[in-house]
Order: C-alpha cells, then sequence, then structure tokens
C-alpha cells in the first residue's frame, strides 16, 4: 500500500494534476452554485476537456469538479433555500434558517469546515479499507437497498415533519407518484402521461427541485412580503455576518463530524445509496445523539444540524468511489457518468484496476486530500463575497431565483412545457408550504423512486410475488426493523404530546 | 361545518390518490406480463392505496395543532402578477427567444415588486442576460436555442 501511495503521490503532485485540481475545484463550485447545474452536470461539461488529457489526469479534474460542484450546491442551499443537488437538500434544512438570522458566514464557514473534515477523513477511510469495503457492498442484494430507501423515507418523514408525520409521509408518496410518470424502466409501457408527448420521458429531477425549493421559496417570500415577523426576518438576510466559527460552536462540529463521516462514508459505498441519502440520515441520527435542548434547534439554525449532512455528503463523495473504482459499479449518478468517461479512456474499473492501472486508482486517491485543502483555501477566503449575495435587495434577488429556474429547466428540454408545468408544480407547493407540508421528503423519493421500483420488481420476481423477501435475510430485516421502531417512535411521541 | 385547511387538502390528496389508483388499474400491460409477479402496474398500485390510507388518516384523525394562516398578511397581488408574468414568459421563450424574453421578464418583475430605479432595472436585465448567455454559450460551451439572436447573427 505504501508504493501505492508513493505513486499515486508523485501522480498527483506533478503541477499540471495540481492545477487541474484547483480549475476543477473552482469551475465546480462556481457551477454548483448555479441553481439546478449540480455536480453531474458540471462534470458531463468537463468530458470533451478531458479527452485531450492522460486517464489520471482527466479522472483528478473530474473529481475536483464533484467536490467542488457539491460545496456550491450546499452555498446556494444555505444562502437562497435553493439547493442545486439532491444531495445538498439537508443542508438548507439549519443552513438557511442560520442565513435568515444573519449567520450566513458563519453558516458557509461551518459548511466549508464539515466538507472539509467528511472529505478527509473518508478520503482516509477509502485509502485503508476500499478493499474490504467492496465486500459489503456486494453483500447487498435488491431486498437490502428497498428496505434501506423505505428507512431512508422514513427517516426523512420523521426528521423534517415537525412533528406532522402523516403530512410528510403524504409528500413522501406524492413523490414516489410524480416519479412514476412516463416510460416504465423495464417494459417501456408509457404511465400517467395522459398521451401528452412531453411526459414520455418522465420529469425531471431538475424540474421537481427548482419547483418545490427555487422557484416555491421566491414566490412564498413575495407571498408572506406583508407579515410583520417575516418582514423581519428579510431584513436581517442582508446581514453577512462573521464568518469566524466560536469555541462552543467547534466543540459541537467536533462530536458531529466523526459520526457523520462514518455513516457518510459507509452509505456512499452502498451503490445507488450515495449523498442524497447519506446526508438526510446524518442529519436524523445527529438529531437522535444530540440533547433535548439542541434537539429543539433543529431546523432553526443548529450547528449539528447544518454540520451533519455537509459531512456526510461529503463523506459518501469519497465512499462512492469504492464500487466505482473497485468493482465498476457507479456509486451514485455522478460517478455513474465518471464510469463513462474512464470507458472513454479505454479503461475498464473493476478489481484489476489496481494491477493493470495502480497510477489512477491510487492517484485519485491522493488528489481527494489535495481537492478538500483546495477546497478550504479557496473558499474560506471567498465567503464573505459569496454571502454577498444575499445582500441584493428583494425586488431584484426574486426575479433572479425565477431566472435561474426557468434557465436551468430551458438549457434541458428547451420546450416550455417544461416551464408551464414548474410554475404549475412551484404555485402547489406554495400553498402546500403555508400549511406545513414539508417539500424534502417528497424530493428524496422523487429521486428515489425509479430506483425503488427497481429493486421492489427484482424482490418480487426473486421471490415469485412472495412478500417473504422482507424477512428472509438480515440485512433486509435488521433495515425492515430500524424502520418500524421510527414509524412507532413516531406514533408514541405525538400520543405522548397529546395526552 | 368548517374543514380546515389542512383536512382540505389532504381530502384533495385523497382524490388524487383514488384517481391515481382508477389510472393506475387501467395501465396497458402486455398479455405475458399481466400475471407476472411484478408488472407496470404493480408500484403505482400500492402508491395508490398508500396515498388513500395516509390522506384518509389525516382526515380521520383529530388535528395536533391547526395552522393559523393569517390571509390578510398574505400579497396575492404581487404573486399572480409574478406567476402571470412567468406564464407569458413561458409562452413566449421559444418564440421570440432566450436573451429578450428573459431581459424583458426581469425588467417587468422588477417593476412590479415595486422597482423604480430605471437605470439599475435596464442593466439587471439586458447586459445581465447577455453576460450570463456569454458565460454558458461563449465560455462554457452550453447551447443556448436564440433563434432571433441566430436571425441577427449574433449567434451561430
Amino acid at each position: 500500500m505504501i508504493e501505492g501511495i508513493l505513486i499515486g503521490l508523485s501522480t498527483a503532485l506533478s503541477f499540471t494534476n495540481i492545477l487541474m485540481v484547483m480549475v476543477g475545484c473552482f469551475a465546480g463550485t462556481i457551477i454548483g452554485m448555479l441553481p439546478g447545474l449540480g455536480p453531474m452536470t458540471a462534470i458531463a461539461l468537463m468530458i470533451p476537456i478531458t479527452y485531450g488529457f492522460d486517464p489520471s489526469t482527466g479522472l483528478i479534474l473530474m473529481a475536483g469538479v464533484y467536490y467542488g460542484a457539491v460545496f456550491g450546491g450546499s452555498t446556494s442551499s444555505i444562502l437562497l433555500n435553493a439547493p442545486g443537488i439532491p444531495g445538498t437538500v439537508a443542508t438548507a434544512f439549519d443552513g438557511y434558517p442560520m442565513a435568515q438570522q444573519g449567520k450566513a458566514g458563519k453558516a458557509l464557514a461551518i459548511a466549508a469546515y464539515s466538507s472539509f473534515a467528511g472529505g478527509t477523513i473518508s478520503a482516509i477511510f477509502l485509502l485503508i479499507a476500499a478493499p474490504s469495503l467492496s465486500k459489503v457492498s456486494l453483500a447487498f442484494r435488491s431486498p437490502d437497498y428497498f428496505a434501506l430507501m423505505i428507512l431512508g423515507l422514513t427517516a426523512i418523514s420523521a426528521f423534517s415533519s415537525k412533528g406532522q408525520f402523516l403530512k410528510a409521509m403524504m409528500m413522501v408518496v406524492l413523490g414516489l407518484m410524480l416519479a412514476t410518470v412516463g416510460q416504465d424502466s423495464l417494459s417501456d409501457i408509457t404511465r400517467f402521461t395522459f398521451n401528452n408527448m412531453n411526459l414520455t420521458d418522465g420529469i425531471s429531477f431538475v424540474l421537481i427541485v427548482m419547483a418545490t425549493f427555487a422557484m416555491s421559496e421566491a414566490l412564498t417570500i413575495i407571498f408572506r412580503g406583508k407579515d410583520p415577523n417575516r418582514a423581519a426576518k428579510q431584513i436581517s438576510l442582508t446581514e453577512l455576518g462573521s464568518i469566524k466559527v466560536n469555541k462552543e460552536e467547534t466543540i459541537k462540529m467536533a462530536k458531529t463530524i466523526p459520526r457523520s463521516s462514518i455513516l457518510g462514508f459507509l452509505i456512499g459505498v452502498l451503490p445507488g445509496a450515495g449523498a442524497t441519502i447519506a446526508s438526510f440520515l446524518a442529519y436524523g441520527m445527529e438529531r437522535n445523539y444530540v440533547n433535548e435542548e439542541e434537539k429543539q434547534k433543529f431546523g432553526k439554525g443548529s450547528v449539528h444540524g447544518l454540520s451533519a449532512p455537509e459531512t456526510a455528503n461529503n463523506a459518501a463523495c469519497s465512499g462512492s468511489f469504492v464500487p466505482l473504482l473497485t468493482l465498476g459499479i457507479p456509486g451514485s449518478g455522478t460517478t455513474a457518468v465518471m464510469l463513462g468517461a474512464l470507458l472513454g479512456f479505454g479503461i475498464q474499473p473493476g478489481p484489476r484496476l489496481y494491477q493493470t492501472n495502480p497510477e489512477i486508482f491510487w492517484s485519485v486517491i491522493m488528489s481527494m486530500y489535495i481537492g478538500m485543502v483546495v477546497l478550504l483555501i479557496l473558499n474560506l477566503p471567498l465567503i464573505p463575497y459569496i454571502a454577498r449575495i444575499l445582500a441584493v435587495p428583494r425586488n431584484y434577488l426574486i426575479p433572479l431565483i425565477l431566472f435561474f429556474s426557468v434557465t436551468g429547466i430551458y438549457l434541458m428540454s428547451f420546450n416550455n412545457f417544461d416551464i408551464f408545468l414548474m410554475i404549475g408544480i412551484a404555485v402547489v407547493a406554495t400553498f402546500l408550504r403555508l400549511y406545513d407540508f414539508p417539500m424534502p421528503p417528497l424530493i428524496l423519493a422523487f429521486v428515489l423512486g425509479g430506483l425503488m421500483e427497481e429493486t421492489l420488481r427484482r424482490s418480487l420476481l426473486i421471490s415469485d410475488g412472495s412478500p417473504n423477501f422482507l424477512w428472509d435475510r438480515p440485512i433486509t430485516l435488521i433495515i425492515l426493523i430500524i424502520t418500524i421502531v421510527i414509524i412507532f417512535w413516531q406514533v408514541f411521541s405525538t400520543f405522548r404530546k397529546k395526552t | 361545518m368548517r374543514i380546515s385547511p389542512t383536512k382540505f387538502i389532504s381530502l384533495l390528496f385523497l382524490v388524487l390518490s383514488v384517481f391515481y389508483l382508477y389510472t393506475a388499474y387501467n395501465i396497458q400491460v402486455f398479455a405475458f406480463d399481466e400475471n407476472a409477479p411484478f408488472n407496470a402496474r404493480t408500484f403505482p398500485i400500492y402508491l395508490g392505496w398508500a396515498g388513500i390510507v395516509l390522506s384518509s388518516l389525516k382526515i380521520v384523525l383529530p388535528e395536533k395543532n391547526t395552522i393559523i394562516v393569517n390571509h390578510k398578511h398574505l400579497d396575492y397581488k404581487s404573486i399572480t402578477y409574478l406567476v402571470i408574468i412567468s406564464l407569458i414568459y413561458a409562452a413566449v421563450i421559444l418564440k421570440i427567444g432566450y436573451f429578450i424574453s428573459t431581459s424583458l421578464f426581469l425588467f417587468a418583475s422588477y417593476y412590479f415588486l415595486g422597482e423604480r430605479r430605471w437605470g439599475l432595472m435596464f442593466i439587471l436585465s439586458f447586459p445581465f442576460v447577455a453576460a450570463f448567455m456569454y458565460l454558458l454559450h461563449g465560455l462554457l460551451n452550453i447551447y443556448l436555442r436564440d433563434p432571433f439572436l441566430k436571425y441577427i447573427g449574433v449567434m451561430g
């Protein structure tokens, strides 16, 4: 392994590769900040550029873009409540309220430190445990994935619903319903399209996230413009605040980061699970770990609540490289794009990558450390300038958010049906938010819908239609028991509050 | 009897779920797939039933915290204007192109939200959109369809 590390270091520390990490992190941060343009778009944009490089350099550039875009996505989550990617939705839960309290600079600093720590710790895990961890992910079968997704959706409903579990579960079902629109992945039968050609490919994730977060947030700000309490909050939005993190907050972060890193990395290793589930689960887990007083602060600007998902989503980014590099199975949509790029270089990732192209395997791991340092050095001093977005008056900020949302959709499809659909969903979401129907469960359900149906299909076909698959395997059973415990805990806590 | 808004929304969700379930049962599947353990209908049918059960529970169970929204504090006028402008923007974007429609959309939005600094409004619409288009189209090489700019020869 030492020899591998040295090979990796010598490759990653070459002038070209360091430059690529820096360019990648910077470009990724800028692109990731724009709502609608997440890491997948950013990496896809880089593919044509990387064809001129050798494979290590190309992959290092794409990895830098990946981390940068995840961090950039967190920035737009915190400042605008407009997550560009699902992995940073949970960041907005506490990051945005913190920004509203005039602590935008601090929220961004906490996000930067947590991202750095999560990414660095998980890169160490990747270095040590890559070969053996791939075996763990190999042990997962369709029923386990299905159960894991049920757990993720139940957890997000329990933790983001502010005591309104049923409302959150209704949003989960709505998200899953929206995910079924379009062609069935296996049979190509169109469902719920009502003979509209524009719906044949389904509804895009970017459209849903733009409508339910960016656009509906902009409309809500205008809608509640006359509310005296809300108006006071808007005034405080212009206060940027310090980026200094005090001792108490550092202690809180120090407690959160190790456990969220471990969880994020382990979830990231599981193919398909990725940063989204990791960040939501870390948020939920953290809420369970903290004391009652801290628990009350969740959703209102908690340091734990911001640090946990930020640590976990970056840890999951590193974790998602494990199945990609050792098995050739992408751990997330973003690594799937990278897999395509690797194949373009004529490299087949898999267990033999160690032997055939050790410089690629190790230099990517080493570049992760360099990338994290670059991100911290690059982003932390820029935070006060980035946070200036909040100083834009409401009359300008709202149209600009709407403009970014529409542009994001227009760039994808160049048809106005999608824009009409987005406006319609945004108006409905604005009214739902007014009555505390949470949007994050809808988003997660929408993202997982396709994979959930796929794993259920496989599970039912293997068990010949019998529900036995739910308890046949110990992993499935354990995950489902945890899910049931969460549901009962919600029912119990509701009952306890009533009495 | 006065129904709370939350229960009314749940009622709407119940209607949606019933309609979704009805549509799910009517999905045409291949003949050989009709009696398979899983076909294109299966997952939607489960979802339809889940929606019916959850919304019914929400309607039937007593409400713990009724959410009171003061409608006097809601700015219906501005939001209606913004939605109408957005709909017009969506309707004309393909016909008159991205640059003009987006610039006009931004200019009109600033105006309807009460802004009257004409110079700043202009800078943050026409030149801003032009700079943004240059960033996307010129630097990042992201294709932006704009028939008008193509017609006058600004875009290739």
